[in-house]
């Protein structure tokens, strides 16, 4: 009997303006058994997305298959014609894209678009389509199901999206499906409920799956089995447990390699103390911010709320948190991108101007900002050499023989070979451009620099090389770093404070191994826990715990009064944290925890989380207190 | 989204306000003394004087706008020099024949060139897809006059089937009334269209490259779908502020096929007024011209935010 | 260039540095022009070349008056010796000499007054999206109002006011245009302007004069090259119309658009080819609208049809 499905010897290319052929799939093979999920790992370029798509016989644009097979039950479908081929997608074999934000038509609705496929290949009635889609909708544990079909997709919410996409692949009950990182763009805490409803209805479904990430931590909660691609071939394939604790292939040890660590105390690397790191760099007192206008002395959409941060000199302050947490916004007030509302920045103890515009030269060159995307934040119409050398001339003064030097120290230091001077930015890799991106801060010789969620936009190997030469930069310049991140393993390796931000507000910040052990706050906690580890079976662990189920759930939502975080805590005291503003708690040193909660309380609560928590429902019917004392 | 629409007129409003301080500056610097002109060669310098004070015209320019404004606002559009015809009754008639051609030219042309311009969209790089858009090329490129006479060249000329002058009056039958107007409409038609049919496939096939297109695709669902459903919907915008842009034009635009054709409409009586220095004329001909884009500008805006969920429903 | 070869740990490096980071995008592409399009350059670039040695290579004056009659077909002998190769006009003129004469008024003119356009458009543009606020309102509304002042009717106007003349033609178009082109300027304006690299050079304090020059100009080149394509045949056809209602260049300058217009009357009078008159002019105005319009196809197609979104919108 023929396998499910097979790719055997496939092969894809493009071609040059001569017509000369550039492959860029150089014949690959794998199977997919009944039931089984297939991981296809690699980076950017390996031809993963490429291979996930010809399984429906489609490639974009300027692609063509010049060689191999794509067998479903044992039929080539690369050789059906057009019609055939047509009827095969969205009902034999179904696909999920990686922003699902992109991939909905804004002007449908969810609804329509759901039941699309089943409607028009015939497999089910609209009425039959509409219920299996709200039995979808129950199944992804979707707020609202019967009347989610006619909203529009802007109006929910990024990790819905991407549920409602399974929910559209799933419809018409294909044979294979097929994921092509679909968690990527999204947060942990996010991602591991997204992963966990994908993995609940491929098992309740019994569909078979191609699962495309660069993500191996992710890959081992979900997978079978692992296909590890690079440059278009296959480098080493084989069952999940095996590529995870024995891995062959040197480019799987790679891969291994950069997978994140799970925080905890005492992961992060000394710095040499060569620099002197008592005096105060940068403070933020009392800092209120936001958007669109300021009314009442309270800016129109409030992000920020009552900010204090300390920067020491060559400290590292990470700061963490979910999107729409304001983590950028800090940065951009401390660099007078956004003039703040209320409270005032100060650098070497000395009072800045909130807008940039009323600061002195020497101190925007003090303050250097880099940005998350390097695409945008590097001019395409210049070349690097003047992409470095202008902060160089404008701050510095320096030019013409000398600034070419100076130039190549710079891209030295960042470890980019000399010749890029001459180089324009669309020359470069995502991980070279991240690197000019932090050398042009570098030229200005500032005292701190913001980056931005600078790793966030690149492959795992590549983030964790910028990250190694962060910290080289870091021990090289004594700069200090404000290290912005929704990473919370990227950020304890790296940073010596931690500032955690939940809507608007710090909820807990201290020395990084004080903030990354016991007691954490509730939220701490559940960034902590949401890490995946690269260990199979890590997913069920943790769903195990009761306190996640309460916790993810729901988005980011800025209040008013009380704690922001209430309506997602495990340990929330109804009457209390909805109404009042949180007592900061100092357990130890310059470490600051914001609950309603007492530390001791906390620390039971560490100790035994089950029984602490058990029998608590939230939220309580009639206002009843929790349980926890 | 009803503070979008709202500021949307607000801002019409203001536009046509401009307009008005324009038209009346650029008409004033219009050659020759207007009384001059009406009284003729031999008039004493007293009655120049007293046609002057009559009008207003002695009066600081500043006072001169602001009486023509508060006419304008409350329909007295003023009077004409030139036989003393009040300038409504002049544009009365002309106004209407005006608008019977556009409104003809609007009914054939819109619901055409959409459905070329979809079509185009939706067979590309076929012969349909290259004859429209190489034809509509053509088309754009060439001066209207051209066409026109082109036409004349064909269907007066050499076959003599149609009048080459559009003479309309009352007591034509119908036929007759169809066949002088043949001529300027398919012009106006193929000119119109021309523009339409090539922002209508462009809108279409810029919006063919979404992710969502892709998707759809790759749901396995039919070309002809997912251009009707899929990219049409989200290309609904630019195509109408496209149609409204042509439909001003169609009012006002049309000088040279009314000249062509020798068409009594609107065009043709601000051209006279023009060359005849008759300024009253000419400033409700050019306010006329203007309300009637704006006006359109605002429509199509207004058609864009209903078209869009996003304002349409919001979160 | 690998991302690793010098940075990462050495132990990990020796074996690993084979895996460079791959490249993402599509190799770059430069400009391809079509078959369509590579027409279009030529054409163009003959008709350029004729706007500035017509006059030499014209077998006769353009307002030279050769015969007795009007209107003779393509190939008549000339009384004096010589040929018509594409006939004569309504006044005894050779049609060949004058369509080669009018490429110099025609092509010169437009080119120049949309020159002048696009240096106020690009200019006010500009400046409204780099100074926002009240600058970007009041230019704007000024903007909005001539643009809804239909052009051929504005063009009259002003022409009729100020008299016809070669200068005030330019300037008539170049004002008319140059509303158009802000818009266009504007649009990209703003969308460079949030860019992170411009906000980056703002931050470091640069003057504004950086900003436009060396931020935002050199992003908006290419597009706006593209669209003065486009802007030029309308000027071409607003020129010709101009003088084809016989308010535009005046005689006994030829020009493309009044020789359609005086030559109009062939069609009825003129006897076999002689009614070709008004075509040849005609022919030239298409010939080179059209050669522009299929290169900007072709510029416009590869950078995705970007342009047209911003011109509907």
């Amino acid at each position: 009997m023929a396998e499910l499905f097979e790719i055997d010897n496939l092969q894809i290319q493009a071609r040059k303006e001569d017509g000369t052929p550039i492959p860029i799939v150089k014949g690959v093979s794998f199977k997919v058994k009944a039931g089984q999920v297939v991981a296809l790992i690699g980076e950017s370029g390996s031809g993963k997305s490429t291979i996930s798509m010809a399984t429906m016989a489609y490639c974009r644009p300027g692609l063509e298959f010049p060689g191999g097979e794509v067998r479903l039950h044992g039929e080539d479908v690369l050789s059906m014609d057009p019609q055939d081929q047509r009827e095969l997608r969205g009902n034999k074999v179904a696909y999920l894209a990686q922003s699902a934000a992109a991939t909905f038509n804004p002007a449908i609705t969810i609804g329509e678009q759901v039941t699309e496929a089943a409607v028009l290949h015939g497999t089910l009635t609209q009425e039959e389509a509409n219920k299996r889609a709200v039995e979808l909708y129950h199944a992804l544990e979707l707020p609202d199901p019967e009347r989610l079909g006619r909203r529009y997709p802007h109006q929910v919410s990024g990790g819905q999206l991407q549920r409602l996409m399974a929910a559209m692949a799933l419809v018409s009950r294909p044979d294979l499906l097929v994921l092509d990182e679909p968690t990527t763009a999204l947060d942990v805490t996010t991602q591991i409920e997204v992963l966990k409803a994908f993995k609940k209805v491929i098992q309740d479904e019994g569909s078979a799956a191609i699962y495309v990430t660069h993500d191996l931590a992710v890959v081992a909660q979900i997978a079978d089995h692992i296909v590890v691609l690079y440059s278009g071939e296959v480098q080493e394939q084989g069952p999940v447990e095996q590529i995870i604790n024995n891995p062959k292939h040197p480019y799987t040890k790679r891969l291994m390699a950069a997978v994140k660590p799970t925080p905890k105390a005492g992961m992060g690397e000394l710095l040499s103390d060569q620099h002197d790191r008592d005096e105060l760099n940068v403070e933020v007192k009392n800092m209120t911010a936001g958007y669109g206008g300021i009314v009442n002395g309270k800016p129109v959409i409030t992000v920020l709320r009552d900010i204090n941060v300390k920067i020491k000199n060559s400290h590292v302050v990470g700061v963490i948190g979910e999107s729409g947490c304001g983590k950028s916004t800090l940065a951009r007030v401390i660099a007078g991108l956004l003039p703040a509302a209320k409270g005032d920045v100060f650098l070497d103890g000395k009072k800045l101007e909130r807008s940039l515009k009323n600061r002195s030269q020497e101190e925007l060159q003090k303050i250097q900002f880099v940005y998350q995307m390097a695409d945008t934040a590097l001019n395409p119409r210049q070349v690097i050499g003047d992409i470095l050398g202008r902060p160089l001339e404008f701050y510095r003064g320096i030019k013409g023989r000398e600034r070419r030097e100076e130039v190549a120290k710079l891209l030295d230091l960042v470890e980019l070979p000399s010749d890029f001077e001459s180089r324009y930015p669309s020359e470069l890799s995502g991980g070279q451009k991240q690197r000019v991106n932090m050398a042009r801060a570098l030229a200005a010789n500032p005292e701190i620099m913001l980056c931005d969620e600078v790793t966030s936009a690149l492959d795992s190997i590549v983030s964790s090389n910028v990250i190694k030469l962060l910290k080289k930069l870091r021990d090289k310049t004594g700069v200090s770093f404000v290290f912005i991140s929704h990473d919370l393993s990227t950020v304890g390796s790296f940073a010596d404070e931690i500032v955690v931000l939940y809507a608007g507000r710090v909820v807990e910040q201290g020395p990084v191994d004080e903030v990354l052990a016991p007691p954490y706050h509730p939220y701490t906690r559940l960034l902590i826990s949401s890490v995946p580890e690269l260990r199979v079976g890590w997913l069920e662990d943790t769903m195990k715990k009761r306190e996640m189920a309460v916790g993810i759930a729901r988005g980011v939502e800025i209040t008013d009064t009380g704690c922001p975080f209430y309506n997602r805590c495990p340990i929330a005291i109804d009457g209390t944290c909805d109404r009042e503003v949180a007592p900061t708690r100092e357990p130890s040193p310059d470490h600051f925890i914001s609950c309603h909660r007492t530390m001791e309380e906390i620390k039971q609560i560490e100790e035994n989380p089950q029984q602490i928590l058990h029998g608590f429902e939230k939220p309580a019917p009639d206002g009843a207190k929790t349980v926890a004392t | 989204m009803q503070r979008m629409v709202i500021q949307r007129i607000l801002i019409g409003f203001v536009t046509l306000w401009v307009v008005s301080v324009l038209v009346f500056l650029m008409t004033n610097a219009l050659p020759g003394d207007v009384a001059q002109i009406v009284l003729g060669q031999s008039a004493t310098p007293e009655s120049l004087a007293a046609y002057r004070a009559e009008r207003g015209l002695d009066q600081p320019l500043l006072f001169q706008y602001f009486g023509w404004l508060g006419n304008m606002l409350s329909g007295d559009l003023g009077i004409s020099k030139a036989g003393g015809a009040t300038i409504s009754s002049l544009i009365g008639e002309r106004l209407k024949n005006t608008m019977v051609m556009a409104g003809i030219v609007a009914l054939i042309s819109v619901p055409l060139s959409v459905g070329l311009g979809l079509m185009a969209a939706m067979y590309p790089g076929t012969w349909i897809d290259k004859s429209l858009t190489f034809g509509t090329l053509a088309l754009i490129s060439v001066p209207e006059f051209f066409i026109a006479t082109f036409m004349v060249l064909i269907f007066a000329v050499q076959l003599g089937w149609l009048p080459s002058v559009a003479r309309v009056s009352a007591e034509q039958s119908y036929y007759d009334w169809w066949r002088s107007m043949a001529m300027p409409l398919l012009v106006l038609v193929i000119v119109v269209a021309a523009q339409m049919i090539r922002m209508t496939r462009a809108g279409i096939l810029n919006v063919m490259n979404s992710p969502y297109i892709e998707m759809a695709i790759l749901k396995g669902v039919r070309r002809k779908r997912i251009i009707l459903r899929h990219a049409f919907f989200n290309t609904i915008g630019p195509i109408v502020n496209v149609i409204a842009l042509n439909l001003a034009y169609l009012v006002s635009g049309v000088v040279i096929v009314e000249t062509i054709f020798a068409y009594p409409g609107l065009a043709k009586l601000m051209i006279d007024g023009v060359q005849t220095r008759d300024l009253p004329l000419v400033q409700a001909c050019a306010m006329i011209f203007c309300a009637t884009y704006v006006v359109l500008i605002i429509l199509a805006d207004v058609a864009a935010i209903l078209a869009n969920p996003r304002l349409r429903n919001p979160k | 260039m690998s991302d690793v070869t010098q940075g990462a740990d050495a132990e990990t490096d020796q074996d690993m540095s084979i895996y460079d980071e791959l490249h993402d995008a599509p190799p770059k592409k430069r400009l391809k022009l079509s078959w369509t399009g590579k027409i279009g350059v030529v054409i163009v670039i003959f008709w350029i070349v004729i706007a500035v040695i017509g006059p030499w290579v014209a077998p006769y004056d353009q307002a030279a008056i050769l015969d007795m009659d009007s209107y003779l077909p393509p190939g008549a002998e000339i009384d004096g010796g010589g040929t018509h190769w594409l006939g004569s006009d309504k006044n005894e003129r050779d049609i060949l000499s004058r369509v080669l004469w009018g490429a110099r008024m025609t092509v010169g003119i437009s080119v120049i007054a949309t020159l002048m356009a696009y240096l106020m458009g690009v200019t006010a543009g500009i400046a409204a999206a780099v100074k926002r606020g009240w600058t970007d309102m009041i230019l704007s509304r000024i903007n909005d109002a001539i643009l809804s002042l239909p052009t051929i009717m504005l063009g009259l106007l002003i022409v009729v006011a100020l008299g016809s003349s070669i200068p005030i033609l330019i300037g008539t178009a170049a004002i008319i245009y140059a509303s158009s082109v802000y818009r266009i300027a504007r649009a990209y304006g703003q969308e460079i302007m949030v860019m992170d690299y411009v906000e980056s050079a703002q931050a470091r304090g640069e003057t504004i004069w950086w900003i436009i020059f060396r931020e935002v100009l050199p992003n908006a080149a290419m597009p706006l090259a593209t669209d003065f394509g486009l802007r030029l045949v309308f000027v071409v056809l607003f020129i010709s119309s101009l003088s084809f209602l016989g308010l535009g260049i005046q005689p006994p300058n030829a020009d493309w658009g009044s020789m359609v217009r005086g030559n109009l009357e062939a069609m009825q009078f003129a006897e076999g080819w002689g009614i070709l008159a008004p075509i040849w002019p005609a022919l030239a105005i298409a010939s080179f609208t059209i050669a522009i319009n299929l290169i900007v196809d072709d510029v416009s197609a590869e950078s995705g049809g970007d342009l047209a979104k911003k011109m509907i919108s």
